[in-house]
């Protein structure tokens, strides 16, 4: 019998996976922007869950802002690291601190 | 039985596939894999019975974000061997830290499974209503009580893609003695070119 505690475990396991990546990938922007839609992924998974198991569809509506602002986060940060790497011709973060004042 | 063995199926999957997005060599692999993740959770979603969330999730996350980090990855000529300088170095605290995390989330759901915090009774309207598909409740909740919200979300994308065509927006500029050819088109000889009966030896005035 499949309960909550299993999509729970399931979305902590992938949630984790997710900082493991920005941790790893630490240089690569790329891999960093899709370990954070594993995480929102992770996010979804447990809204969508609870929502499932209580009964009570507010989570689900929830679930669907977080995909929102999932989609319009992966635009932004994608038209970022374009103009990025247009000016300076590689992505490595470790250099990205000169963007600052 | 059989939604065990889909459950285990999908779980498995889109825990291997996590596994796979931050650990490929190449990035387009590690996007064909995120869309793999995707489809497994959104699995894993019917099978709660959420099918709008699940449909969403393909058509939106598989359907774009995925298509557009591919655009990304594919048109950026980045060399990635020197990205992943710093993974088997990061490998030690990157892993005792998500160790550490797992540990925290699993005592958080072995709590909740003893009993929890009580909570009370929900009193939400969100309740499912009896008889419809999962979407006729899911509007039915969303266009009566988060409306407004409903609305800032469909602001922030509008936000987002201003934003994002303003960043990647470039101008382009005529270059330096760029040809154009409607003006030598409609050059006309009698503009072009003057008939001067100059005397011997003064020259013109131009």
């Amino acid at each position: 019998m499949i309960g909550i505690e299993h999509y729970i475990v399931v979305s902590a396991i992938l949630f984790v996976i997710g900082v493991l990546g920005i941790f790893l990938n630490r240089k690569n922007i790329i891999v960093i922007l899709m370990a954070i839609e594993l995480i929102l992924l992770a996010v979804n998974l447990n809204l969508v869950a609870f929502s499932a198991f209580l009964g009570d569809l507010t989570g689900q509506v929830f679930a669907m802002f977080v995909l929102t602002v999932a989609a319009g986060e992966a635009a932004i940060g994608l038209a970022i690291l374009v103009i990025y790497f247009r000016g300076r011709g590689t992505i490595a973060v470790d250099s990205v601190d000169r963007l600052k004042g | 039985m059989i939604q065990t063995i889909a459950f285990y199926l999908f779980a498995g999957l889109v825990v291997l596939s996590a596994v796979l997005v931050i650990t490929a060599r190449n990035p387009v692999h590690s996007v064909l894999w995120l869309i793999l993740a995707f489809f497994n959770a959104a699995g894993l979603m019917v099978l709660v019975g959420a099918e709008f969330i699940a449909m969403l999730l393909v058509i939106v996350y598989v359907g774009a974000v995925a298509v557009l980090f591919l655009f990304v990855v594919m048109m950026l000529d980045i060399d990635f061997a020197e990205l992943r300088a710093g993974f088997v170095k990061n490998f030690p605290l990157g892993m005792l830290i998500a160790l550490i995390l797992l540990a925290e989330l699993v005592l958080g759901i072995g709590a909740y499974n003893v009993g929890g915090v009580d909570l009370g009774t929900p009193q939400g309207t969100g309740a499912p209503v009896v008889g419809a598909s999962n979407i006729e409740s899911l509007g039915a909740v969303l266009y009566r009580d988060y409306l407004f919200l409903f609305e800032a979300a469909g602001l922030i994308l509008l936000v987002a893609m201003v934003g994002a065509i303003v960043l990647t927006h470039r101008e382009r500029r005529a270059a330096r003695g760029q040809q154009n050819i409607a003006r030598q088109v409609a050059r006309r000889p009698d503009e072009a070119t003057v008939l001067r009966q100059p005397k011997v030896g003064e020259g013109i005035e131009l």
